[in-house]
């Protein structure tokens, strides 16, 4: 095994570990754990371990490991009293804009933007709610004065309480419904245009596009059954249909680390590509060693040159005043590619393709 | 469906006349939709009406794809380099500078970096790429190899490109003279101090205007 997969094992072990223990400690010794719940808490457990070793896999490769360091030592300089207030605005209206609203994909399109708005809202809330119940770090418990009032428990503390007919509680108790509803829109429009979008059926893949969304589908369909069948069925074929839930649920946590979902914490790095873009605009800029132009920070294209050089790209110019291709800017290399094809007409005996 | 190994792209910007169609018919590409990813690039616009057309050259081993932090670029099995996965690429320009042939564009309003997939949609159906379809002087060429040796007996396809010390291999090719010994490879660097010659302004309009008024 390579010094990185050992590396990357050993995060994984680890984190794998907190979250056993945390789950221990935030579920009173197991005592507020639901014993039912016990597939899904091992199939979190294999996503976190799976997650953890792709995500420590991936910060090891030369150009996102470069960026992993830039960012924390941007994040820092955050910190610091000059930039403190400056950056800590942009970086909550980053968060707000890119990642609550996701408007980037707003103005790819106007349905591509529904489509992942509902989705992720939808999963987002979903996973809010069901991990911490599933952990046992919340729990609701009935007051003994008073039946009709339920009290949230959060890691056996006690925080309000609220009756259990009324318009909180029944919010509260239906928050996966609304969850499953708001992912159901989301994959409906999502495979809408991917059956009819040429672009996208082009390059679609089974895996990478599909099985994501029907997972998602199958396992907010199968939950609103759930919820169906104890509301208007009397529990018909419920014990089948929580067992058939609970596939869909487990099956996806397995693959959470293997496929799409991945990029759920890959984004992250958005907000660390946009500081690092930030800081370069800032500092010296890198001139063009052919037209003279400004063409990227000198910072990104040093960085550049020491990650091509770590993946074994040799883009040095040893005998010329340009040291390495990468001091040369895009427009100027597609307009070098013209002149070294036209200078070796301009050479050939008498052809002139002209 | 993959694209037919028998159907290759080659590029020969010493015919570009510069008209722009294959930008217009870029755009037309279901999978970039009205944003064309080709590049019609002036090489000194104030002196020369020389223009290179300038697609993905889809590299054996893409720097593109190699540089980014994300892994959001990848190469299908037929070999064709695909723009960046929209759920992973974070927009950091990564890919743009260090493309050697200035390919990938960054659009900044999608923090997306899009680049020409040599119109997958068409080529993996079986149809030319768009810019191949409506170049009206053969600059972009989509077909087989025999079908260009043919058509071009005095040109010869090169597909290996050098960059200072760094040899890349690419898919698609491009026309050089067939010379008596064979080209290997094509020296980009090494027109670092090549002008733009062949299709100089010679005729000095405004010199002539100016001088003509000077007279009168």
């Amino acid at each position: 095994m390579s010094t990185e997969k050992i590396k990357a094992t050993i995060w994984a072990t680890l984190v794998t570990a907190v979250l056993a223990r945390l789950i221990v400690l935030g579920s009173n010794n197991l005592t507020n754990f639901d014993a039912a719940l016990v597939g899904y808490t091992f199939a979190t457990l294999f996503a976190a371990f799976g997650i953890t070793r792709r995500y420590a896999l991936w910060l090891q490769r030369p150009p996102t490991s470069i960026y992993w360091k830039r960012g924390w030592s941007v994040f820092f300089r955050m910190f610091r009293p000059r930039y403190a207030v400056g950056n800590l605005i942009t970086f909550f209206r980053r968060l707000i804009i890119d990642f609550a609203f996701t408007s980037f994909i707003w103005r790819r399109g106007k349905l591509r933007w529904a489509a992942h708005w509902f989705t992720m809202w939808g999963s987002l809330t979903a996973s809010a709610v069901t991990f911490p119940l599933v952990f046992g770090w919340i729990f609701f418990g009935t007051i003994t004065d008073d039946p009709g009032w339920y009290r949230v428990y959060v890691v056996g503390y006690p925080t309000f309480a609220f009756p259990i007919q009324s318009f909180i509680g029944f919010m509260i108790f239906h928050a996966l419904v609304w969850s499953a509803i708001m992912v159901i829109v989301g994959v409906l429009l999502a495979l809408r245009r991917r059956l009819r979008d040429h672009g996208a059926i082009s390059k679609q893949q089974f895996g990478e596009d599909f099985l994501p969304l029907f997972l998602l589908f199958a396992i907010s369909v199968t939950g609103l059954m759930l919820t169906a069948s104890y509301t208007w069925m009397k529990g018909y074929s419920y014990d089948f249909l929580a067992i058939l839930h609970a596939i869909t649920v487990i099956f996806t946590l397995l693959w959470l680390p293997f496929g799409k979902f991945f990029h759920i914490f890959q984004r992250s790095a958005q907000i660390g590509v946009a500081f690092y873009k930030d800081v370069g605009r800032q500092g010296e800029q890198a001139m063009c060693r052919r037209c003279g132009e400004p063409f990227a920070s000198m910072m990104h294209i040093r960085d550049l040159i020491a990650v091509e050089q770590q993946l074994g790209y040799n883009y040095q110019m040893p005998d010329s005043p340009v040291e390495h291709y990468q001091w040369i800017c895009p427009r100027c290399r597609r307009a070098l590619l013209g002149l070294a094809q036209g200078s070796l007409w301009a050479a050939s005996p008498g052809v002139s393709p002209k | 469906m993959p694209v037919h190994d028998q159907m290759e792209f080659f590029i020969d910007p010493s015919r570009c006349i510069g008209c722009q169609a294959c930008v217009q018919a870029c755009g037309e590409c279901d999978t970039h939709k009205g944003v064309p990813m080709i590049h019609l690039e002036y090489v000194d616009r104030g002196h020369s009406t020389q223009t290179v057309p300038v697609v993905c050259m889809h590299c054996d081993s893409p720097t593109c794809a190699e540089v980014c932090p994300a892994d959001a670029i990848k190469k299908t099995a037929d070999g064709v380099v695909q723009t960046a996965r929209k759920p992973r690429c974070v927009a950091c320009n990564n890919c743009v500078l260090a493309c050697p042939f200035g390919v990938p564009k960054m659009m900044t309003d999608f923090e997306l970096m899009m680049k020409c997939d040599m119109c997958y949609d068409r080529t993996s159906a079986g149809k030319k790429p768009m810019c191949a379809t409506v170049c009206p002087s053969g600059a972009l060429f989509f077909g087989t190899r025999e079908r260009i040796e043919t058509m071009r007996p005095r040109g010869t396809p090169v597909n290996q490109f050098q960059f200072g010390t760094q040899t890349i291999t690419t898919k698609v090719s491009m026309m050089v003279p067939k010379y008596a010994a064979r080209i290997e490879h094509i020296d980009v660097a090494a027109a670092m101090n090549e002008g733009s010659g062949g299709k100089s302004i010679s005729l000095n309009i405004l010199t002539a205007v100016y001088n003509a008024k000077d007279e009168a």
